[in-house]
Order: C-alpha cells, then structure tokens, then sequence
C-alpha cells in the first residue's frame, strides 16, 4: 500500500506541473484567451516559465532548511517543466506572433533588449535541459553542476527580460525579483552563517525513511 | 353560536394616514426593484447601454470591418481603473459617469463649467468609425459616437494667447481605484496642439455602437485624435484648459524618452524598446503593416510639415 503511494507521487507531481497546460488549452478551445489571445498565450507561457525557474531554484534552499532530501527527486522534472514552458513561450512568438518572419525575429533579437535577455535565457537553459539525463549527469561528474550553474543567470535573465518589456506597472516583475532575490541570496548567504541550512548528512536526515545518501550534497 | 362584530375602529383611524400610504409606496417601489432586478438578471448586460438617437453619418468614416462591442469594450488602457486590459471592464462599476462637469477654462473669452448633459447636446451627434492604434502595436477599430471638439472650442472663443489645449482626467479614487496605485501621476493629463484640437478628425466622443459610452472607455466624455496613439485620446474629461505654453501629459511624465508630446502613429520611428514597424489588428492572425499617421496622412501630414518627427515623436 506504501508502496504504491509512493509509487503515484511521482506522476501526480507531473500531472499538477501540467496543469497549467491544461488550462491554456482549455482556454484556446472555448474561446476563453480575452480579444487578443497570442498576447494572452504569450503571457501565460512566459509567467510559467518563470514561476517553474523559481520553484526549480527553491528545492535547493527548502531542502537544506527542512532536512527533507527527498525534494532532490523533483528537481529535475522542475527544471524540465520550466524549459518545456519557455519553449512554448518561444515557440508562441515565433509562430503565433511572427509567423516565421525570421528577418523580423532577428532583426527583433539584436535591436530590442528585452527579447536579447531573454532569447539569451532561453539559449542557456537549452544545454542543461539536454544534460539532464542520469546518463549525462554520470558522464560530466563535476562539470555537471559547474554547467548547470547557468540556470542562475537564466532565471536573472528571464526576470530582467519581463522588468523591461513592460510599460509602466512594474510591480509583478519585481515580485518575481524579490522572489529570486530570496532565493539567490540564500546560497550566498549560506555559505558563511551555518544555522541557515542543516547538514544535509545531518542524523535527522539519515534517520528519515527512504532515505539512502550515497551521493555528496550539492548546493545548485 | 359565536357571532362576529365589525371592530367598531377602522383600521384607518388606527394607522396614520402618512404612514400607509407610505407603506404602499414602499411595497410598489420594492416590487418594482424586484421586478427590474429580475429582468437584468435574464438580459445579457446588467448595465444595460442607454441608445443614442439621431446619429448621422460621416465622410471621415472607414468601412473597415468593425471589431465587435465585446472586443472593444473587454481588452483596452485606462489606468485608472487596473493596468491589465482586461481590468477596466471589470472595474467600470465604480466610475459612475454622473454627477458629472467640464470645466472649460484658461485662455478663452467665455469660461464656463457644463453639465455633462448639456455639453452632449452642443452639436449634431455622428458616427466616426476610426482606427485606433496603441502604442503597445494593438489596433481596432470601432465606431465612435461624438462630435469635433472644434465645436466646444468655437464656443469658448478662445484668445490670442491660446496655443495649447491640455485635459484633465477625474481625479478621484473611489470612482477610479486605480489611482490608488502611483504607477502614473495621477490626475492623467494630456495636451493638444490648437490646429491639432481644432482639425476636423479630432472628436470629443460620448458614445460607441450607438450608446452611450460604457465607463472603460471613458464615460461619460473623451476625445479621440485617430491619427496619434492610443494615449493621447484621454478619457473621462473634467477639465479642458487654454494655454499659451505646450501642457505636460502624463505618459511622456512617466518615460520622456519613450512617450513624446505629439505621439503621432509613426511606423518609422520606434518605440525605444519595440518596433511600431506593424501592428496586431485585434481578431486577425497575421500582423498588418502600421500606416504613417495611421492611415489619416492625407488629412493631417500638412499640419506636420518641416517638423522633424524622429525628434517631435
């Protein structure tokens, strides 16, 4: 019975991350995506974007605060739900919004900065989506998290990107920087005041069941 | 066998007579509140828009398809009531278009404040179906219900000193929420140039699809300027002032490098963060082609002549 409990937390976890999916294509079959719905799909795919960047960045901090490894095992398909995000949020704009017009989509990526910062996230974010398999991860060692850092600088530039397109109303994009804030600064700070994080090898951790720690803690 | 007495006092001499006949006013006026709760919940729109009569046509019109009444009054800027476009059809129940009053003042002969209803009768009512152009590369078009602000501005008689018109937005939070947020300085402003104000396609409108302006779009008065962004079509009049001096307005306030004074539709002068090479037409798919002074060159370039409109955008 345990077991198979267990066994469905995986696939419902995947099923709420594809919630947000569901409700756009909900919302583009009844008609419901408001007068202008490639702006509205345009929105809706870029604000999830960025809110799985964040959730991805926080199992790190929530982990070591709590002492509740078993996170660890969501990472991944957080960060993969984030990319599958922002690659609608581009597919959207390349499709829906310039309709292939790649003379425009260029000329669009080098003038205006807010879709400069942003294709660039999405460029950085496309090698550690690709290295995101236990295979990969095996075969980097090291490297692997020296690579993934880049997902810090994405999850900057994605908020930078939404902090410049927008005209006067500043104050969503900045909830979202106050939330990376929090979360970046964390691993700052963690580093040089210990009470912030428990060891993640504490004994509180190792006398959680199911938990089996072979491999080293890695702050990412 | 119990037989029963008439009560020898009329109810009538117990009840005052004020008092029961208020008590049938109460009883008629709750039912008809009833009734007429009742009805608005079977018509499709609570508000439901009072028509305007006696609307005639105008050369100035376009036979553009129109974007429908729901688009045109669901999707739309007006800060004062939420920064999303979705917000101002949400928020409209509170910007009750009446009491209401225009004061014209400033550089005129004849200073005078209007009641809303009597400023709506100044002239003949006429349909305008314009294009309208955002400056965030949306368009629609929609058929307005007005009349040229030349009309009011006549009346005023304006004096030699008078270069500039500039409008001022109500100022009042409980009607317009959004000004409880300081994401632009509130009250909005913003300013025309005479020839500007005084050119034909300039209207003050009070109405669209043939009723009475909904409150999102701006009740109960705005002008519309076709030809120059969105913006610059300030809603929710209470004030119109003759000046000497070119009159601040509110989005070249917030980003000077960004939004100009003039603001007219220009496909060759970007907006410093995107193009306005092209436009969405709001209900279509492929992005059309932005028209110089959006497609109103023909009556107005003259009025821009030797100007320089990357520097004056």
């Amino acid at each position: 019975m345990r077991l198979t409990f267990r066994r469905a937390i995986k696939p419902a976890a995947f099923l709420i991350c594809s919630v947000p999916l569901g409700q756009l294509l909900y919302d583009g079959l009844t008609g419901n995506l408001g007068a202008n719905p490639i702006e509205a799909v345009t929105r809706f795919t870029g604000s999830w974007a960025l809110i799985f960047l964040l959730l991805t960045l926080s199992v790190t901090p929530l982990r070591r605060i709590s002492g509740w490894n078993g996170l660890i095992k969501y990472r991944r398909m957080l960060g993969l739900f984030a990319f599958f995000y922002v690659v609608l949020h581009f597919l959207t704009y390349v499709v829906l919004d310039h309709f292939f017009d790649f003379a425009r989509i260029v000329q669009d990526i080098i003038k205006r900065p807010y879709v400069t910062v942003g294709f660039t996230s999405f460029v950085l974010l496309i090698p550690l989506a690709v290295t995101s398999t236990a295979a990969m991860i095996r075969r980097l060692g090291k490297r692997w998290q020296q690579l993934h850092r880049l997902v810090y600088i994405a999850a900057i530039g994605g908020v930078i990107h939404f902090y410049w397109l927008v005209k006067a109303d500043i104050r969503r994009p900045l909830q979202y920087g106050a939330v990376l804030a929090l979360l970046l600064g964390y691993r700052l700070l963690a580093k040089w005041i210990p009470f912030l994080s428990l060891p993640l090898s504490s004994k509180a951790a190792a006398a959680r069941p199911g938990y089996k720690s072979a491999r080293p803690a890695n702050l990412q | 066998m119990l037989i029963k007495r008439p009560s020898d006092i009329k109810s009538s001499e117990i009840t005052p007579k004020a008092l029961y006949l208020s008590r049938r006013r109460f009883i008629l006026t709750a039912s008809a509140a009833a009734l007429g709760g009742f009805s608005t919940l079977l018509s499709d729109d609570a508000s439901a828009a009072e028509k305007l009569g006696n609307i005639g046509k105008s050369p100035f019109s376009t036979n553009e398809k129109l974007n429908s009444f729901k688009d045109v009054t669901t999707y739309n800027n007006f800060y004062e009531l939420g920064t999303d476009k979705g917000d101002p059809a949400v928020n409209a129940k509170y910007l009750t278009p009446r009491p209401w009053t225009v004061s014209v003042e400033g550089e005129v002969k004849k200073a005078r404040t209007y009641d809303i209803d009597a400023l709506t009768k100044l002239a003949p009512l006429e349909e305008r179906i314009y294009r309208l152009r955002c400056v965030e590369a949306w368009s629609m078009v929609i058929p307005w219900v007005g009349f040229p602000l030349h009309a009011l501005v006549k009346l005023a008689e304006p004096t030699g000193n008078a270069k500039f018109v500039q409008f001022v937005t109500l100022l009042d939070p409980k009607r317009m929420p959004g000004q409880k947020s300081p994401v632009l300085q509130w009250p909005y402003i913003e300013g025309l140039r005479m020839d500007e104000a005084m050119h034909p396609l300039t209207i003050l409108a009070i109405g669209l699809y043939g009723e009475v302006l909904p409150s999102q779009n701006g009740a109960p008065i705005r002008i519309v300027v076709p030809w120059k962004y969105g913006f610059k079509s300030i809603k929710s009049i209470v004030k119109i002032r003759f000046v000497e001096k070119q009159p601040a307005n509110s989005w070249n306030l917030m980003q000077p490098q960004e939004y100009g004074f003039y603001s007219n539709v220009n496909p060759e002068v970007d907006h410093p963060r995107w193009s306005q090479a092209t436009e969405r037409r709001i209900g279509e798919f492929f992005r059309r082609k932005t028209l110089m002074f959006n497609g109103y060159a023909e009556q107005v370039a003259d009025l821009y002549r030797g100007m320089d409109l990357k520097k004056y955008y």
